[in-house]
């Protein structure tokens, strides 16, 4: 079964240049030549962020605030990227800072669960009565993490981080399909918490450490915070905007 | 030992809309009132730097702290009940301003039929269209009674809109503002939908289309369309919230006093009458005991059920025998829609959080249902709210939800996709109700309230038939592909629907069936009042607040008139 899930998004993967071809055919050439320029400038930069998990890729200083094996933080990186990957529109998490905003996130309040209801007793309940463990969202990320690197060593002999992408497109989908086992909670709810914190990162403000230079908004036609649209809002053409950080607010 | 405070004519608990309004209304009349309300203290200045989808619409920032207080939840009564302990079907407000500060804004009246549903159903249907386990019941009060409410609430936050509804109750008089801007994606679903014979009109609007002053003097600005509405606050001031119009009129007088992190966790009483509140300063856990004169449960649908379970004040619904009201006739809203799949690119992220257009084409009793195993219906629209990146990323039909194939059609299509949604009536059920929980508490110590409640055939019915009209729609604009939404299944409290609970303290004539009269004045306790979307003995097809903001209105009537003259207002 994940074999062949894997055989099609990799034909997709084939067919994708020219499915983006077809788009500056059609027309949308804003967009699309938008993101090849911005593509050929940050090429090196997220190829390196790429190789070294981002450090010199940016001005900023990086580093883990709740990691503190590296392993952990390596399967974490190789993980969302191929959730979200690099391709021609674009970066994918690695690029993006990804995995530094989840690394963060997961030291405060998310991870610590502090604003949710963490009181005893715990009962396992229907699916529709939604997340029932005492696991904190960082103690599962990390349980999670640990379980995909054991599934590589498992089923390939491998470091999860030395995998051919369409292996650990494999293991994510067994994790999906809920076909792992994990204590306190199921391998199918780590899954789409990892692919939503990925999302999260990729497309939150760029403040909280991922959408670096904003380029996720910038492939998605999303401006970030603009104070008002009440001259624009009646156009009938697509308008497009450089975007901007909430963070320009903070005089 | 709780220390017990002075005495004061009128004590809410919570400062929502309902709080608000109570307020404003009394001290304007001389009363003293105080406000209890387990939040903080926020204003326009708190939201300068709002536009964060992460902070506000993703981790809920503005909202309920659940390590706090949360209810327990289960589909039917051979489940056991679990805490609900992440939000996710509806958002709890906290803080001044409640959910008002973070609503859309968008602003209905409830329809004739509503107030009369039982008696107008079965005079067109029969005793029989629904079956016996639907616990219909009329309100107690018409559409006509309540129409100056009504009026009154829309002049207070300066309803944006137009009368051009075929089917909606008789106005006294128009808006008070013009309609928002029609927009080039709101005049596509204008023309396929009077293509199709039906009677689109611009949705009554608390994102205001221009400056206004309301009758007490506060200033309302104008929207700016700046897409980050609902989950949010508004930095200009011109989504009209609590926190600008009804509080600053309520402190103006002098006569009003808001204390915050004050959890009320008891309604305090003496034979047939109610004494005030106790309540726990959030941050010392010091408890307190306000005496009042009147007090009035404002604290949303959910927390004026508990209080009053707790307290021990009116009679517990029994869904074994149907005996009972406390807790009966919970209900919910169902969401059937379609989304459509187009080829060029359009302006989804700019918008406000109630710039729509609607029929109504399908909502009440304005179509025939003698053919069709439900009754009621929805309001179907189309809005342009501000589709922000995090929480869209449309996928046509077998798209994977993750890796490269994902990631391409998330992103073409977030610029590409429009919906068209209803908001579906929703019936009482038997089996759909509040009680309290026997096994989990609160950190004052109070058991939760529990919620026992799932997705009926009326509602299967009325989904699919209006998703149905959906679609159509949505193929009359010309979406290249149309995904009509998923057939209702069991209710399911993870993803987001809609913070339009309802029911629990229902209003009517009858004290048997209901808990409050029309005054919104508690049957068995003259001097307690309970107002908020509580009192809907059913749901319409509409979001609920213009009609909570009515009634709030009349409540406060209530409790002037009772401060006055004393004794059961009916
Ligand atoms: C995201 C979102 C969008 C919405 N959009 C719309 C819309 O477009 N149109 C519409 O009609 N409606 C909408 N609503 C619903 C609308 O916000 C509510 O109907 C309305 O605000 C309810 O007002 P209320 O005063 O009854 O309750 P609330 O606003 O919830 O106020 C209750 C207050 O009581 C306080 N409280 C609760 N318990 C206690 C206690 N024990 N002690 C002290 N204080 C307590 C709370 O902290 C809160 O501040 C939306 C809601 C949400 C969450
Ligand atoms: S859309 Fe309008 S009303 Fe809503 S927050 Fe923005 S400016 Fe305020």
């Amino acid at each position: 079964m994940a074999e062949k899930k894997n055989v099609s998004r990799r034909d997709f993967l084939k067919t994708s240049g020219i499915a983006a071809g077809a788009l500056v055919g059609g027309g949308i050439i804003g967009g699309v030549i938008g993101a090849n320029t911005r593509q050929d400038t940050a090429a090196p930069s997220g190829g390196s962020a790429g190789q070294s998990g981002g450090a010199e890729a940016t001005e900023a200083v990086r580093g883990l605030q709740f990691f503190k094996n590296q392993t952990e933080f390596a399967v974490l990186q190789q993980a969302t990227e191929r959730i979200f990957p690099e391709d021609d529109l674009g970066p994918g998490a690695i690029g993006l800072g990804v995995p530094f905003f989840i690394d963060h996130q997961l030291a405060g309040s998310y991870g610590e669960n502090s604003r949710e209801y963490m009181q005893a007793p715990f009962a396992v309940g229907e699916a529709t009565q939604g997340y029932q463990s005492r696991l904190k969202r960082n103690e599962l990320f990390r349980q999670g993490l640990q379980k995909m690197q054991q599934e590589a060593q498992s089923r390939f002999e491998a470091n999860f981080v030395d995998l051919e992408p369409e292996q650990m497109d494999e293991i994510l989908t067994a994790f999906q399909d809920n076909e792992v086992e994990m204590q306190g909670a199921t391998a199918q709810f780590f899954f789409r918490l990892l692919r939503q914190a990925t999302l999260n990162g990729a497309y939150a403000d760029p403040i909280y450490g991922g959408n670096q230079n904003m380029d996720a908004w910038r492939m998605k036609g999303f401006p970030g915070h603009r104070p008002s649209y009440i001259n624009e809002i009646e156009s009938e053409d697509f308008v497009e905007f450089d975007p901007h950080s909430v963070g320009d607010m903070l005089s | 030992m709780a220390t017990t405070l002075d005495k004061v004519d009128v004590v809410t608990v919570g400062v929502g809309w309902t709080g608000g309004i109570i307020a404003a209304e009394c001290t304007k009349e001389g009363l003293s009132v105080v406000g209890l309300e387990r939040g903080q203290e926020r204003s326009t200045a708190d939201y300068s730097m709002v536009h964060d989808e992460y902070r506000y619409a993703i981790r809920y920032e503005l909202m309920q702290d659940l390590s706090k207080e949360t209810i327990t939840f289960r589909n039917s009564r051979d489940q056991k009940a679990l805490p609900m302990r992440q939000m996710g079907s509806f958002l709890l407000g906290e803080g001044l301003g409640g959910s008002g500060t973070h609503w859309n804004g968008q602003n209905w009246r409830f329809l004739p039929y509503d107030f009369e549903i039982k008696t107008m159903t079965e005079a067109k249907y029969g005793a029989d269209k629904l079956p016996a386990e639907y616990t219909l019941q009329d309100w107690g009060i018409t559409y006509d009674e309540l129409e100056p409410y009504f009026d009154k609430f829309e002049k207070t936050a300066g309803i944006s809109g137009e009368d051009k509804n075929p089917f909606w109750g008789k106005r006294s008089s128009d808006y008070p503002t013009p309609p928002m801007k029609k927009t080039p994606l709101l005049a596509k679903f204008e023309t396929a939908t009077s293509n199709l014979g039906y009677s689109p009109f611009m949705m009554p609007s608390a994102n205001l289309s221009e400056a206004y002053e309301n009758p007490d003097g506060q200033q309302i600005a104008a929207c700016q369309y700046c897409g980050f509405c609902e989950r949010f606050g508004c930095e200009y001031g011109a989504k009209t919230s609590p926190e600008i119009t009804v509080v600053p009129t309520a402190r103006e007088t002098g006569n009003y006093d808001v204390r915050f992190n004050a959890n009320v966790v008891e309604v305090m009483k003496e034979g047939d009458r109610v004494t005030g509140v106790r309540y726990m300063d959030t941050v010392t856990f010091e408890e307190f005991i306000q005496p009042a004169e009147v007090v009035v449960l404002t604290s949303y649908v959910l927390n004026n059920a508990k209080l009053l379970m707790v307290s021990e004040i009116g009679q517990m619904y029994d869904p074994e025998t149907g005996e009972g009201s406390l807790g009966k006739n919970y209900a919910y809203q169902i969401l059937p829609g379609a989304s459509g799949f187009f080829d060029e690119q359009m302006n989804v992220f700019m918008g406000a959080g109630a710039l729509g257009m609607t029929i109504d084409d399908f909502n009440g009793d304005s179509f025939d249902h003698a053919d069709l195993d439900f009754i009621h219906g929805a309001s179907l629209s189309m809005t342009q709210t501000g589709s922000r990146p995090i929480a869209s990323n449309p996928l046509p039909p077998d798209t994977p939800s993750w890796g490269a194939e994902f990631k391409k059609a998330s992103i073409e299509n977030y610029t590409r996709t429009l919906s068209v949604g209803g908001q579906g009536a929703s019936m009482p059920h038997r089996d759909n109700y509040l009680s309290l929980d026997d096994t989990y508490k609160d950190i004052y110590g109070v058991p939760l309230l529990q919620l026992t409640y799932n997705f009926t055939d009326q509602d299967r019915a009325l989904h699919k038939y209006l998703t149905e009209r959906a679609v159509e729609i949505m193929e009359e604009m010309g979406a290249k592909t149309v995904v009509g939404s998923s057939p209702l299944s069991d209710y399911d409290i993870v993803p987001y629907q809609t913070t339009h609970n309802t029911g629990g303290t229902i209003m009517g004539a009858d004290p048997a069936t209901s808990v409050v009269n029309n005054y919104l004045q508690h049957w068995d306790m003259e001097n307690l009042f309970v107002v908020g979307a509580g009192n809907f003995a059913h749901n319409s097809g509409y979001n609920p607040t213009g009609t909570v903001g009515a009634l709030a209105y009349r409540c406060a009537e209530g409790v002037i008139k009772y401060s006055q003259e004393g004794g059961s207002l009916v």
